[in-house]
C-alpha cells in the first residue's frame, strides 16, 4: 500500500490497510458538505435521472456550488425515480421524488437557502443499518429543524415500513463504482476474518445452520451443495455465479449488480474459499448493459487492489472472476445449459443424474448460485447463522427480494423476510390495486410459476407454500394483476414465452409447448372448443413429467394454476365465446357510444382499415365488418366512449 | 487399469448386472426387454431428445419417470419399463411425433402399437423430420465432417448445414442410415450422388477397374486427406480392390 | 468485418473456443448483424466447424444473420408490460413500420424487435431505441417517438 494510503494500484495487505479505506470511504459517503446523489440503475436512468443529473451537474458548475454529486444504485421504489438524495452536514438524508431536469436546479437553489423542500420529499431518513455494527448509524442533526417532521421518516413510508434489506443492504447507500464506499459500509471486512480466522469446514457449517436456500428459485439448501462440491473429486473446483436472470417482470439481481456489485463478488470469494475453488464467473444477461458495466468494474478496482487474484489480502489464498455475458437465452438460466453455454457451446441443459457440483463445467465439481444468494453470504457469516435463521419461516429462512409490479400503486424492488403474507405484500407494502379496481390474482415464479387468486392471499410466502398452491417462487418476480386481466390471456402469454424459449430439444417441451399454445390462441380467438382444457391438462402433464429440464418441467404451471383457480374464465372463452376480462381483442365488439363520443376525430384518424366514421360534430361509428378489433380506438379516445362487449 | 466396477439392479423384477455407469437403456435391451426408443443408436453419444424410452427408475426410495437412454445404471435401482404413467406419457409423446412425421411408417407402428391411431393435433410441414439428432451427432461423432447441425431453437428448431450450404457434407449417407423416419432420402442418378434433404449433388469417383460410379469423389479425396490414404487408393471400388 | 478487425478480436479472446459467444457478440456490436463470411473465419481461425459456429449463431436471440436497421427498436414483452398493454404498442409499430417482429425496413432505417423483460418492470409499457429507454408508454406515445430517429 502506498504510504499516503489512497490512490490507484496499492494493494490491501491486511486489517490496516483496509481499515484505511473505509475511513476514506466513510469521509465519500457522509463528506462534511452538501452531497447529491442520483440513482442511477436502469429503471432511473429509463424514468429520466441522465437528464436530472446533467441538470444538476451544469448547475452546481454554473454557481459554482461546492457540492459534491455522486451516483448511487436504486433504492427500490421505481415508481418514484427519478430518486434524488440529498446529504447535508447537520441535515437529515432527505429523498426527492418524481424528479425532473428543472426541479433538480431548483433544488440546488433551495439547499442554498438552507430549505427542505418538503413537498417533493419521497421521506427523510435519521439513520440506517450497518449490519457490520451494532448500533444504527445515526446522523447528527441540528436542533431547530422541526419542520422537517413534515417529512415522513424512511421507516413510516408504506413502501419501506416491512422491509428488511439484507441483500440490498448497500443499493442506493453507495456509490456502486467506489470500492471504497463498499468498505465503508463493512464490506471486504468478512473476507478478511474468514481468510485469517475462519476453517473452510466452519463456514460450510455457518452456511448450512444459516438455513440459506438458493434464492434462484429451485432453493436448494446453499450449505449443502457447497459441502457437495468441496467433497467432490477433481483437480480443479468452479464456483459460478447465475446472473442470467431470465423471468420476465424479475429484475432483483440486476438491481444487486448495478447498485453493489462487490456485494456479490464478497460472496464468491467466501463460497471459493470454503469449497476450495480458484476460478470463478459470473454468467450476466446481455440485456443488462449497465449490471455487465458495473461488475467490469467492481472486478477491476477488486484486482487491482488485490482483493481478487493471487495472495488475497496477504492470506496465500488465490481467486479470479471472468465475466461471461448470455446471448440472449431464457435455458440459459438452467445450472447445466449455462455451463454450456459458458463452455462456448449452446445453452441446451444435460440429465442432470450426475449432479454439477460433481461433474459441472469442464467436467469438473462446479459450484453454481444465484446472485442474490451470493449477495447474502458476507452478512451471513459475519453475523452468524444464528442471527439469520431467527428470521424467517421454518422451512425458507432469511428475506427475500421481490419485484412488485404490474397492477398496483407502488411498484418496485422490496426485500421482506420470509413468511410475509401475499395481503401484506400487496396491500401494506404495495398499497392496493390503482384505480379502485379489483385485484384478481398474483403471479410469482416467472414462467415456472403460476397465478395465486384473492382467496389465497393470507398465504405465507416462502419457498414450500407457494409450491404447494402451485406456483413457485422463482427468482421473486410478483406480478400483480387486477379485473382488467385475463388469465387465458396470461397463461397464454407465458406459454408463448415458454415455446420461444425451450431449447428445443425435447419432443414433450417443444411440441408441448407449442400444442398448448395453439389452443390457448384458439381459445382467446374464440375458436375453442369443448374439451380443449381436457387435453391442456394431458398435455400439461407429458410436459411435466417427461421433459428433461426444470424449464419443461415446471412449463405448465401458467396453464394449470389458472385453469385451477381460473376455470369459470376459460369456459366463458369456450362456451360463450367471451372474455369477462375484456383483453382477447377478437372476442369483443367495439362501439362507439354516440352520446359520449365528442366527435375529435382521433379514433378515425388512427383506424388502421379506416372502419370508422364521422367527421367533425358528427359522432363516429364503427363498422363491424372492417373492424379488425385492434383496440387503437379505444386506447386513443380521450373520453372513454369506446364501449367494448 | 482398474476392474470395470459392476453394479446389480432389477429392470421389471429381474435381477441384472451391468458395468457401473453404463446406459440403461441398451442393458435393457440387451437382456431383452423391450422399449421403445427413436433417438437412440449405439453407434453415437446419447441425448434423450424424443422422451420415447421412458422408464420408472426407483432410487433411494424415490421413484421418477426418466429416459433410459441417458440413464447411468447404479446399484441397487429398481427399474420398470411399463407403467400406466409410462403408457400414457408415451401416447401423448407419439401423438405429438405421428404430427411431425405423419408418413413415417415407424413412427406410424409405434403409434399403433400404443394405441394411437390418429392425432388430435394439426399436421406440421417438417418433412416427417422429428429432431433426434441422430444425423447431427453421427456426422459429428462418426464422420466427423460436421456438415450439418441444429439450427435455431424452441419450436423453430430445425436441423441443417449452415447456411442452408451443404459445403462440408461428402454424401456419406451416414444420416440416410440412422435416421429413424426415412426423411433423409439419398438418390443417385448416373454418377451423381444426391442427398435430398441436404440438397447436396455430388460426382462420383468411376472405377478405374469396372467402370461403375462407387462413391462420390469429394468424398474420397476428403477420407484420403484425413486419414493420410495414398493419392491413388481409391481408384478403385471396393469390388474390384477386394478381387485384386 | 476487415481481417484485422476480426484478427484484433479473436486476439482478446486468445483463441479460445470457449469465447466463441463473446467472440461473435463482439462481431456483431461491431458490424450489427453476424455476416457470413466473417463466421466463416471465425470457424477457421479457431479450427472449429462452421456449423457449430452457425448453432450458436442461430440459438441465442442475440444475434442477426441478416443487416439491420440503423436504430434497433426492442419492445419490452415481460410480463408486467403485457399486463400494461404491450402487445397494442407492438402491434402499432408493427403497423406503422410495415414489417413484422424481428424484420427490417426496406430503408434500413429501423429494426423491429422484441425483449423478454428489461428489468423496468414499473415503468411498463417500455421500449428500448438503441441504448435508450422509454417508459409509461402506450401505442400513440411509442408511434411518436420513431420521429426522432432517420
Amino acid at each position: 500500500m502506498g504510504d499516503d494510503g489512497k490512490g490507484d494500484g496499492m494493494k490491501v495487505r491486511g486489517l490496516e490497510d483496509l481499515k484505511k479505506l473505509r475511513e476514506e470511504g466513510l469521509t465519500r459517503i457522509y463528506p462534511d458538505q452538501v452531497k447529491i446523489t442520483v440513482g442511477m440503475a436502469t429503471c432511473g436512468i429509463s424514468a429520466g435521472a441522465n437528464r436530472v443529473y446533467e441538470a444538476i451537474r451544469e448547475g452546481i458548475e454554473k454557481e459554482k456550488l461546492s457540492i459534491i454529486l455522486a451516483k448511487s444504485g436504486c433504492l427500490g421504489f421505481c415508481q418514484r425515480e427519478p430518486l434524488v438524495d440529498v446529504w447535508r452536514p447537520g441535515f437529515p438524508r432527505i429523498i426527492y421524488e418524481e424528479m425532473t431536469p428543472e426541479k433538480g436546479v431548483e433544488l440546488l437553489g433551495e439547499i442554498f437557502n438552507g430549505g427542505l423542500k418538503k413537498e417533493w420529499a419521497l421521506c427523510r431518513m435519521e439513520e440506517e443499518v450497518l449490519f457490520f455494527e451494532d448500533e444504527p448509524l445515526r446522523y447528527k442533526i441540528e436542533s431547530g429543524l422541526e419542520d422537517r417532521d413534515a417529512i415522513p421518516l424512511y421507516q413510516d413510508v408504506g413502501f419501506y415500513r416491512k422491509q428488511l434489506k439484507i441483500a440490498l443492504r448497500n443499493c442506493g447507500y453507495i456509490d456502486p463504482e467506489s470500492i471504497e464506499d463498499y468498505i465503508a459500509r463493512g464490506g471486504y471486512f468478512t473476507l478478511y476474518k474468514v481468510l485469517n480466522e475462519m476453517k473452510p469446514e466452519e463456514i460450510i457449517e455457518e452456511a448450512k445452520r444459516s438455513g440459506l436456500r438458493g434464492r434462484g428459485g429451485a432453493g436448494f439448501p446453499t450449505g449443502r451443495k457447497w459441502e457437495s462440491c468441496r467433497r467432490a473429486e477433481g483437480d480443479k473446483r468452479y464456483v459460478v455465479c447465475n446472473a442470467d436472470e431470465g423471468d420476465p417482470g424479475a429484475y432483483m439481481d440486476r438491481s444487486v449488480l448495478e447498485g453493489d456489485p462487490h456485494s456479490v463478488l464478497e460472496g464468491m470469494l467466501i463460497g471459493a474459499y470454503a469449497i476450495g475453488a480458484h476460478e470463478g464467473y459470473i454468467y450476466v444477461r446481455n440485456e443488462y448493459p449497465l449490471a455487465v458495466k458495473n461488475m467490469g468494474t467492481a472486478i477491476k478496482k477488486a484486482e487491482e487492489m488485490g482483493l481478487l487474484g493471487e495472495d488475497i489480502l496477504g492470506s496465500g489464498f488465490d481467486f479470479t472472476i471472468k465475466i461471461n455475458r448470455g446471448g440472449g437465452a431464457f435455458v440459459a438460466g438452467e445450472s447445466t445449459a449455462l455451463m454450456a453455454s459458458i463452455e462456448g457451446y449452446v445453452a441446451e441443459p444435460r440429465a442432470k443424474h450426475i449432479h454439477t457440483v460433481e461433474s459441472g463445467l469442464w467436467d469438473r465439481p462446479t459450484n453454481l448460485n444465484n446472485v442474490e444468494t451470493w449477495a447474502n453470504v458476507p452478512v451471513i457469516v459475519e453475523k452468524g447463522a444464528d442471527w439469520y435463521n431467527k428470521i424467517g419461516t421454518e422451512g425458507s429462512k432469511g428475506t427475500k427480494i421481490f419485484s412488485l409490479v404490474g397492477k398496483i400503486n407502488n411498484t418496485g424492488l422490496i426485500e421482506v423476510p420470509m413468511g410475509m403474507t401475499l395481503r401484506e405484500v400487496i396491500y401494506d407494502i404495495g398499497e392496493g390495486i390503482p384505480e379502485g379496481k379489483q385485484f384478481k390474482a398474483v403471479q410469482t415464479g416467472g414462467p415456472s410459476g403460476g397465478c395465486i387468486p384473492d382467496k389465497l392471499l393470507d398465504l405465507p410466502v416462502d419457498f414450500d407454500e407457494l409450491t404447494k398452491v402451485g406456483s413457485m417462487m422463482g427468482s421473486g418476480g410478483m406480478i400483480v394483476m387486477d379485473e382488467s386481466t385475463c388469465m387465458v390471456d396470461v397463461a397464454k402469454y407465458f406459454t408463448d414465452f415458454l415455446k420461444d424459449e425451450s431449447c428445443g430439444k425435447c419432443t414433450s417441451c417443444r411440441d408441448g409447448t407449442l400444442r398448448m399454445y395453439e389452443i390457448l390462441d384458439n381459445i382467446t380467438k374464440g375458436k375453442g372448443k369443448e374439451g380443449d382444457i381436457e387435453l391442456l391438462e394431458e398435455l400439461a402433464w407429458v410436459t411435466a413429467e417427461a421433459s428433461l429440464c426444470a424449464l419443461g418441467q415446471t412449463a405448465p404451471n401458467p396453464v394449470l394454476s389458472t385453469i385451477r383457480y381460473f376455470r369459470d374464465e376459460y369456459e366463458a372463452h369456450i362456451r360463450d365465446k367471451k372474455c369477462p376480462a375484456k383483453v382477447c381483442n377478437e372476442l369483443l365488439t367495439f362501439t362507439i357510444d354516440p352520446e359520449a363520443c365528442i366527435a375529435c376525430l382521433k379514433c378515425k384518424k388512427l383506424c388502421p382499415v379506416e372502419a370508422i366514421t364521422g367527421e367533425k360534430k358528427v359522432p363516429h361509428e364503427i363498422d363491424q365488418s372492417i373492424c379488425i378489433k385492434c383496440g387503437t380506438c379505444r386506447e386513443v379516445c380521450p373520453v372513454d366512449a369506446v364501449r367494448v362487449e | 487399469m482398474a476392474d470395470k466396477e459392476m453394479v446389480r439392479f432389477a429392470i421389471d423384477g429381474q435381477e441384472v448386472e451391468a458395468e457401473k455407469g453404463t446406459m440403461l437403456l441398451p442393458v435393457a435391451l440387451e437382456y431383452g426387454f423391450e422399449i421403445p426408443h427413436l433417438c437412440y443408436h449405439e453407434a453415437v453419444s446419447p441425448y434423450g431428445a424424443c422422451r420415447l424410452c421412458l422408464v420408472e427408475v426407483t432410487k433411494r426410495g424415490r421413484t421418477r419417470l426418466t429416459t433410459s437412454c441417458n440413464y447411468p445404471v447404479d446399484e441397487g435401482i429398481d427399474v420398470t419399463t411399463d407403467s400406466e404413467d409410462i403408457q400414457r406419457a408415451r401416447r401423448m409423446i407419439l401423438e405429438l411425433l405421428l404430427a411431425r412425421a405423419p408418413h413415417s411408417e415407424r413412427i406410424k407402428k409405434l403409434a399403433y402399437e400404443a394405441g394411437i391411431k390418429e392425432t388430435r393435433f394439426s399436421l406440421m410441414d417438417v418433412g416427417d423430420c422429428i429432431l433426434c439428432g441422430l444425423c447431427e451427432r453421427v456426422c459429428r461423432e462418426v464422420v466427423g465432417a460436421d456438415a450439418i447441425s441444429f439450427i435455431s431453437r424452441g419450436d423453430k428448431r430445425d436441423v441443417g448445414p449452415p447456411f442452408a450450404d451443404p459445403i462440408a457434407c461428402i454424401a456419406c449417407g451416414a444420416c440416410v442410415y440412422i435416421c429413424p423416419t426415412d426423411c433423409i432420402k439419398m438418390e443417385e442418378r448416373g454418377d451423381e450422388r444426391t442427398i435430398v434433404k441436404w440438397n447436396r449433388t455430388l460426382k462420383m469417383q468411376e472405377c478405374k477397374s469396372c467402370g461403375k460410379p462407387f462413391a462420390p469423389l469429394f468424398q474420397l479425396n476428403w477420407i484420403i486427406d484425413k486419414v493420410n490414404l495414398p493419392k491413388d487408393f481409391y481408384d478403385l471400388c471396393p469390388v474390384c480392390r477386394a478381387g485384386r | 468485418m476487415k481481417k484485422a478487425q476480426l484478427e484484433k478480436i479473436l486476439k482478446r479472446y486468445d483463441y479460445q473456443d470457449s469465447d466463441l459467444l463473446a467472440i461473435l457478440q463482439d462481431v456483431q456490436t461491431q458490424e450489427n448483424y453476424l455476416p457470413r463470411k466473417t463466421l466463416e473465419e471465425v470457424a477457421e481461425r479457431l479450427a472449429i466447424p462452421l456449423a457449430r459456429v452457425y448453432k450458436l449463431a442461430t440459438f441465442y436471440r442475440t444475434f442477426s444473420l441478416t443487416p439491420r436497421g440503423r436504430h434497433l427498436i426492442n419492445v419490452c414483452l415481460g410480463t408486467a408490460c403485457h399486463v400494461r398493454g404491450a402487445t397494442m404498442v407492438l402491434e402499432r409499430l408493427k403497423r406503422d413500420l410495415g414489417v413484422k417482429a424481428g424484420g427490417t425496413t426496406k430503408d434500413l432505417r429501423f429494426t423491429l424487435d422484441t425483449v423478454r423483460c428489461i428489468g423496468c418492470c414499473s415503468l411498463g409499457p417500455v421500449v428500448v431505441i438503441n441504448e435508450e429507454i422509454f417508459g409509461k408508454l402506450n401505442q400513440e406515445k411509442a408511434a411518436k417517438l420513431l420521429k426522432e430517429y432517420n
